[in-house]
């Protein structure tokens, strides 16, 4: 019997034990007309030959295409000593720290891991994760609400650059709790969230305004103008942020005058592969007076009966197994593994490391700015820096040319952003991450060429 | 020792940087770093050992017997590890065309299929994250449907007092308030109770069956009715599937909406906290509002389905599609398990729980509910040795440690007194069971002897019982370089 280790003396035994017949008596205080019959849909077991043969051959099928595609997931060299740990079966197969003398392993890894979040957010405190960076916007989004005890509205400012899926993911989680999430635009020149765009709102009653960094398009926006716009409009503020750029780039806790409130984003370039789009983490920091309104397990370090350092869930009076009704959110199973794999990362990236992946994706993206721009018809959408991402203009169907280079060249071009954004016409977000060499950008801009021009 | 305090400026792991790259001249001046990020500037080696050697300071499933009520720590098959990291299902782009990923798609499509067979219900969405998305999920389509039929007046979500924090936390992230349910002397739902909260407000009722108190609830078609009559519907917390798998399907128990916890039934790893994924089943009436994506099959080829073919959905749980690589590792499992398999994990699970807790009796603890069956758990209450022995669950689990036993669920159901949540699972032998049953009456004869040795455990683990109110009134969540 797969995984389950009783011999027939086994059994025997331990029924006679308990003092009945057969196992079908354990089941005797279920009435009989709930017992469903055999599951017709679910095929018979496999032993590991058989599905390993079945998981290789529909791998095989998916193929192995040149990734130019980003939009929130981003292919990094991941070091092999990433994985290998992280599936260690001590750090793959424990539950969640609540033993915490028998849990010190994970316990002191995740506090590593709040320090080096923290810090390359340039935040006071960080929490253990999230989901992902989508459902970590929306609980910051219900985090600043709780936090800003002077603002009545529940409106949120949410500039219309942040990735389209954020944005639906935030309203799906909190339209419920009749929070608005109002619309700000971009300048369609440098696609930057338009700061004329904020007057209207000066004065405004406004629980926060959210900040993406680099924004949807791949364009750095004007972080410090939208900093100082929230704290003089007594505004809480909420920054999006691809960790990696941060290794980079100024980060949130260094924007304006005092930096933000909260920052949150996905945290998968930190060694987390692709892998159809999860699992995935959401992180999340924040100013330490807004600790106690945190969603999500927190870790501290503390002593024990001897005095000796160790590490334990702290502010436990936030969630739901203490809290319930009154929790700061609903999250108990979070993306702990993943936290794993990204504190290994960012170890062995170190700060020189992990600013030269985050550099040298950058002149990946400009290498390959400049071989697409460099073809007939196609032009950059927006006059901006960017980090390691670009709107592309092209005069061809979209959609038709991603599909047509997927198949035919096994390229993945881009992304199509004129499903979210009409007004940009034929456009693709595209991205070169450390990972793509001179070639491959050649072997890229040929492609493209041949499809727009022959 | 921290990783931060093995640092050395100058000092990396260099096999892992890409070129050397200075030239910043393409980025404007002012919004780049000034300031160094405090990452650890360590060897490769230096990093292997050191998370080599935390990881030895956890208990886990692959070294330790792991009895943690609710939680189903079951084996992990290794297979699923493995296969789930082919390199083409790692490296797949969630945004990449659906024709680079018939063979994920087709995983999540059979996938999607065993688990309505498997739960009776109509349609599945794979998409929530974990126990607790699932939750959100389920009563998000709970009030949309109600919503969608101008049914607004219903404000309010029951939940039994035995239910896990998830639930009424989630119902209330939906925007319901929260109506406790007592439960009766013999562990199920105190129907007179029930008659008398529901009503016209009512939206629905969380419930798991066999509920966090091990027992199987017998009237549950009778709620079923009670709340329907009501108006309301019905959401199925599936943390507790391992009991029930292949014999008893929460669809024909009348539930609406479920949620499973395929990181216990499907025996996907917790990662010493996630992930988990949290895949919600519907009845037809709810099928147009779930989360989307969901995959689909449109002219032979497997597809992601979104909101232009579920219009009524609540949307969006996160970015793509779930936590995509669990999935896969359920999928795998499940395949594995077959048909004949998953039965068999209710009959193993739930002859292992009895076995368990009856030689417990037999050595001296006292079942919450001993005239009840246990389910794929059960419950002691210590509330006689803390009375007369001056001894807490607390101490019996913290000294369980000492012995290489990981401890079981302490003070959950908060209504049983001095409450241990023993789960053991399909995949132990009797032998361990034997040998944690001779450790639990040693334990008990220690505390006869003298309760302050349990008090001070444990004794043989990296730290002794930690100042948790310490670790709140003075924060130290974050390491900082010290000054000068
Ligand atoms: C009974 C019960 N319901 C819900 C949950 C929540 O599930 P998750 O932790 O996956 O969010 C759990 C487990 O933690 C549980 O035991």
């Amino acid at each position: 019997m797969p995984f389950i280790p009783h011999s027939e003396h086994d059994i025997s035994r331990m029924l006679s034990t308990i003092g009945v017949d057969t196992i079908d008596d354990l089941f005797d205080e279920i009435p009989d007309n709930l017992r469903c019959g055999e599951l017709e849909q679910i095929p018979t077991g496999m032993n590991e030959m058989e599905v390993s043969r079945l998981l290789r051959d529909k791998a095989a099928q998916d193929g192995l295409p040149l990734c130019f595609l980003g939009a929130g997931a981003y292919e990094h060299h991941i070091p092999a000593a990433v994985w290998e740990i992280t599936t260690r079966g001590e750090f793959y197969s424990a539950y969640t720290p609540y033993q915490a003398e028998a849990s010190q392993g994970t316990l002191q890894l995740l506090y590593e891991y709040q320090s080096m979040m923290a810090s390359l957010m340039g935040m006071d405190v960080s929490n253990a994760s999230l989901y992902d960076g989508a459902s970590a916007l929306a609980e910051a989004v219900l985090m600043a609400v709780r936090a800003n005890r002077k603002s009545k509205s529940r409106k949120i400012l949410m500039p219309l650059s942040i990735n389209p899926v954020y944005r639906s993911v935030t309203q799906a989680i909190v339209q419920n709790q009749n929070i608005e999430l109002v619309d700000v635009p971009f300048d369609a020149a440098t696609g930057q969230t338009d700061l004329t765009a904020l007057e209207q709102y000066a004065g405004e009653d406004i629980a926060a305004i959210v900040i993406p960094q680099p924004n949807f398009f791949g364009v750095l926006e004007n972080v410090d103008a939208l900093t100082t716009w929230a704290i003089e409009n007594k505004t809480l503020s909420i920054a999006v942020v691809n960790p990696m750029a941060m290794a980079l780039l100024k980060p949130p806790g260094e924007w304006a005058d005092s930096g933000v409130d909260i920052v949150c984003g996905e945290g998968q370039p930190l060694g987390v592969p692709l892998a159809s789009g999860g699992p995935y983490f959401g992180f999340m920091c924040c100013k330490q007076q807004h600790v106690r309104q945190m969603p999500g397990r927190i870790i501290g370090r503390t002593t024990d009966l001897d005095g000796k350092e160790g590490f334990t869930l702290t502010l436990q009076a936030r969630e739901q197994h203490i809290r319930r009704s009154k929790a700061t959110s609903n999250i108990c199973t979070n993306q702990g593994l993943l936290v794993t794999a990204a504190t290994i990362y960012m170890s062995l990236l170190g700060p020189e490391g992990l600013k030269k992946v985050a550099l040298n994706s950058h002149k990946n993206t400009q290498l390959l700015i400049n071989r697409l721009t460099a073809i007939n018809s196609v032009e950059l959408a927006f006059a901006s820096a960017t980090f390691h991402e670009c709107v592309i203009t092209v005069e061809a169907d979209a959609k038709q040319l991603i599909e047509t280079l997927a198949e035919k060249s096994h390229i993945l071009a881009g992304f199509d952003v004129s499903v979210s954004y009409p007004e940009l016409g034929n456009a693709l977000l595209v991205c070169a991450t450390e990972t793509r060499t001179e070639k491959d950008i050649e072997q890229f801009a040929n492609v493209l060429n041949s499809y727009l021009n022959s | 020792m921290l990783i931060f305090e093995q640092s050395h400026r100058g000092r990396g792991a260099n096999a892992q940087f890409p070129a050397d790259n200075d030239d910043i001249s393409s980025l404007p001046a002012g919004a780049l770093r000034s300031s160094k990020p405090n990452l650890p500037e360590v060897s490769e080696m230096q990093v292997v050992r050191h998370f080599t050697r935390l990881s030895q300071k956890n208990f886990s499933i692959d070294t330790h017997f792991y009895p943690l009520g609710s939680c189903t720590m079951k084996y992990n098959p290794r297979a699923c590890n493995t296969l789930a990291s082919l390199p083409e299902f790692t490296g797949r782009h969630p945004l990449g065309p659906s024709l680079h990923g018939q063979g994920f798609l087709s995983c999540m499509y059979e996938l999607q299929g065993m688990l309505k067979d498997v739960t009776g219900m109509q349609a599945v969405s794979l998409s929530p994250a974990a126990g607790a998305q699932g939750e959100f999920a389920g009563v998000a389509m709970i009030k949309a449907y109600h919503d969608d039929r101008n049914d607004t007046a219903r404000s309010e979500i029951l939940v039994p007092d035995a239910a896990h924090g998830t639930n009424p936390a989630s119902a209330v992230m939906c925007g319901y308030k929260v109506k406790e349910i007592p439960t009766g002397k013999n562990g199920d739902v105190d129907i007179e109770a029930l008659k008398e909260a529901v009503g016209p407000q009512t939206a629905g009722i969380m419930l798991t069956n066999p509920s966090t108190l091990g027992v199987f609830d017998r009237k549950i078609k009778e709620i079923a009715g009670i709340v329907h009559d009501a108006g309301g519907l019905l959401y199925y917390d599936g943390a507790n599937l391992n009991a029930i798998l292949g014999k008893v399907r929460p669809g024909d128990m009348g539930f609406d909406v479920i949620h499973m916890n395929l990181h216990k039934t499907f025996s996907t790893p917790h990662g010493g906290g996630g992930p988990g994924a949290g895949p919600v089943g519907v009845s037809k009436r709810l099928k147009p509002y779930l989360p989307v994506p969901i995959v689909g099959k449109k002219e032979g080829q497997y597809v992601l389905l979104d909101e232009n073919d579920y219009p009524q959905s609540i949307g969006r749980m996160s970015a793509f599609a779930g936590n995509a690589g669990v999935l896969l590792r359920a999928y795998i499992y499940a395949r594995m398990l077959g048909r004949e398999g998953m039965p068999r994990v209710a009959e193993f699970a739930t002859l292992n729980a009895n076995y368990l807790l009856k030689r417990l009796m037999d050595v001296g603890y006292t079942a919450a509910y001993p005239e009840r069956r246990a389910t794929h758990e059960f419950i002691l209450t210590l509330k006689k040795q803390a009375k007369e022995l001056n001894v807490t669950a607390m101490d019996v689990a913290k000294r369980l440690l000492d012995y290489d036993f990981h401890a079981p669920t302490t003070y959950f159901p908060l209504l049983i007194p001095e409450c241990l949540l023993i789960e053991p699972t399909e995949t132990e032998a009797k032998e361990t069971l034997d040998d944690f049953v001779e450790t639990m009456a040693v334990i008990l004869k220690e505390a006869e002897a003298d309760s302050s040795l349990l008090k001070g455990a444990p004794y043989t683990l990296p730290v002794k019982r930690l100042d948790d109110v310490k670790a709140v009134k003075q924060l130290d969540v974050v390491w900082k370089r010290a000054e000068g």
